[in-house]
């Protein structure tokens, strides 16, 4: 494990842990289940990566553990974060406890910065609203702030507006934002999937080293499995609303379970067959709408092992120490 | 800014000088011989002629456009066919009343709209959203001189509160003034208030579902300061270009209702032109009516490049 906190004390017990996790959406067309079941933990210092196709609930797992799901989204579960149940808390203490504690970085930093106020007035406003700062203390925390993530004259540029950066410092000022109050846990979700490839590496290391400085724990939400063999500690593998696979990155990358995982494994570009086609998933992920009784995987797996897959669903099973996988066929048709 | 002030102030200048060839041209189309309407029904030929080389209207029309054009330039626009006034005088006679009309219309159709608006996006669903798209819903399918009827039957007839019409200047008297134009401002501002709350409403709607809105959430912001701070600020950009369109269309174009209430404006004014053929005034209050509107754009525009950082940059 990569694990070097400097806060010894929150290794003991999880910065936010979810247990049975379930987030069902009313539509007109009928109740969605965009998560189901699901349970993960993420200690100080450590990062996780939840990695699935879109709409396979890895967003809004995180969004709704921290209240942030839609309106029309019925959460259940148990979620504690610093020790503290949240799902029971009422909605002003849940609000603070997540701005004080938690920082989240979107996707897109052309849409996410408030395009009327100044860089520092969004890095600052949190600092006033959850460490009791005053005006003149928060702005000088945000210059601080965008020092630390590495915008070049932060003095100058805490004046500026959002429009007058660069896809790649909107993303660092967004990180800025998401650390004003020392967080004790970061959600990226997919913070680097709008920027260019370049920038993207650049994000990415920035996230590592703030996390080795800090003692952050780290939630990164991502497709790109170049990126969690990267930064991840643990990784958890989505689809159908459910964790399919779970365990240490380095287990699961060089023997993965899943016939899911799997096809993701060989999705990736890979410089050493370059020119050939990509392996690619065939068909499309299940509607949440209208979720198989079975494995969810089913319609597309490519080892279509029998009925069982189609009508029950399997269950997590531990395949190795700390590596779980929710399939009847854990290493392939021979398995 | 001043150079941003500048080039807008240029466009202006030759978007109204557009203007003027439209009104002017327009005129010209119209049937009517305006000499012997302002001559009445009895006159000889040579009175005709005299009056028509007086008025400039025996020249060939470029000729009459430019002299049109160079004399507005001065604030001359002519003399009206009827009274023998000035145009300008009679046009700026007529401002303080429509001015008052349309600016407390317009208040009061804020006062309205800016909390309902707002209140019904944010909790669109609720009984206060239903109750907000049924009141603006009826603002505008209803007619604002049926609206001004009512008001008159009701609060001057049955009531006997409010006189039924007339205007009193706010100068001389500012209760009395305050009695006169309620009703005819309700009337008028029923219909902005509505439109207004739609848009209020849809604008807030929209900004409330951007990805910065969530990021504010995210911080833990307290509701209040998210909708403060970050919503209404965007929110309201467009709505400022409504605002001052409704305020300017009620300036040009509340006919019916001054009419109505016997109030001396502008509109009347334009009414009681295009009765007498009286093609000056005509023409000065429509040139009038557009060199506002173009204000109101100049103004909207400063106001934009004030509220959007994106804008005042360049």
């Amino acid at each position: 494990m990569k694990t070097s906190s400097p806060a010894a004390g929150r290794e003991a017990e999880p910065v936010l842990d979810i247990e049975d996790l379930t987030v069902t959406i009313g539509t007109r067309r009928g109740q969605a289940r965009a998560v189901a079941g699901v349970d993960w933990s993420v200690r100080a210092g450590q990062t996780l990566a939840l990695v699935g196709e879109s709409g396979s609930g890895k967003s809004m797992t995180v969004l709704a553990a921290t209240g942030l799901a839609p309106r029309a989204a019925r959460v259940t579960g148990r979620v504690r974060l610093l020790g503290e149940e949240l799902t029971t808390l009422s909605e002003p203490r849940r609000r603070r406890l997540r701005g004080r504690h938690v920082g989240f970085v979107f996707q897109d930093p052309m849409t996410s910065l408030n395009p009327v106020l100044t860089v520092g007035r969004q890095v600052s406003e949190a600092c006033e609203e959850h460490l009791g700062m005053t005006r003149r203390q928060a702005r000088d925390r945000a210059v601080e702030l965008l020092d630390l993530v590495g915008i070049p004259s932060p003095g100058r540029r805490v004046a500026e507006y959002p429009h007058q950066f660069s896809g790649g410092m909107r993303q660092r000022v967004v990180i800025a934002m998401a650390l004003a109050c020392e967080p004790a846990l970061l959600i990226a979700d997919e913070p680097t999937t709008a920027l260019d490839v370049t920038t993207q590496a650049q994000i990415v290391e920035l996230v590592a080293d703030l996390r080795r400085r800090l003692g952050t724990a780290v939630v990164w939400i991502t497709h790109d499995l170049g990126v969690v063999a990267g930064v991840a500690d643990t990784v958890a593998v989505m689809y159908g609303g459910r964790i399919v696979e779970r365990g240490d990155v380095d287990a699961v990358f060089a023997a993965p379970a899943h016939p899911y995982t799997r096809g993701l494994l060989a999705a990736r570009p890979d410089p050493e067959r370059a020119g050939g086609d990509l392996p690619a998933i065939q068909g499309a992920p299940p509607s949440p709408l209208e979720l198989p009784p079975g494995c969810a995987f089913w319609p597309r797996c490519p080892v279509r092992g029998d009925a069982r897959c189609e009508h029950e669903l399997p269950p997590l099973v531990e395949v190795t120490r700390g590596h779980e996988v929710r399939t009847f066929y854990p290493g392939g048709e021979d398995a | 800014m001043a150079r941003f002030v500048l080039r807008r102030l240029l466009q202006s200048a030759i978007v109204l000088l557009g203007v003027t060839l439209v009104v002017f041209l327009l005129l010209q189309l119209v049937p009517g011989d305006p000499v012997r309407v302002a001559l009445g029904t009895r006159f000889d030929q040579q009175t005709y002629d005299a009056l028509r080389e007086r008025s400039g209207l025996d020249r060939p029309l470029v000729a009459q456009y430019v002299s049109y054009v160079s004399h507005a330039l001065t604030g001359d626009l002519g003399v009206s066919f009827r009274s023998g006034q000035p145009v300008t005088t009679i046009v700026l006679e007529r401002l303080p009343a429509t001015l008052s009309l349309a600016v407390t219309a317009v208040l009061l159709a804020l006062l309205v709209a800016f909390p309902l608006g707002v209140l019904s996006a944010v909790r669109s669903g609720s009984a206060l959203d239903h109750a907000a798209r049924v009141f603006s819903q009826f603002g505008v399918s209803v007619p604002d001189f049926w609206t001004g009827i009512m008001g008159i039957l009701l609060f001057a007839g049955v009531l006997g509160w409010l006189p039924p019409s007339g205007y009193v200047a706010l100068t001389e008297d500012p209760a009395g003034w305050a009695s006169h134009v309620i009703l005819p401002a309700t009337a008028v501002g029923l219909v902005t208030a509505s439109i207004l709350t739609r848009f209020i409403r849809s604008s807030v709607l929209e900004v409330l579902s951007e990805d910065y809105v969530r990021t504010a959430v995210a911080k833990g912001l307290r509701a209040r300061v998210v909708v403060v701070r970050h919503v209404l600020r965007n929110a309201l950009i467009p709505v400022v270009t409504v605002v001052a369109v409704q305020l300017a269309s009620l300036v040009g174009g509340v006919i019916v209702i001054e009419v109505l209430f016997a109030w001396p404006g502008v509109g009347r004014l334009t009414y009681d032109a295009v009765q007498a053929r009286d093609y000056p005034v005509l023409q000065g209050a429509v040139l009038f009516v557009a060199a506002l509107f173009l204000l109101m754009n100049l103004l909207v525009d400063v106001l934009y490049a004030r509220l959007d950082p994106r804008i005042g940059a360049r």
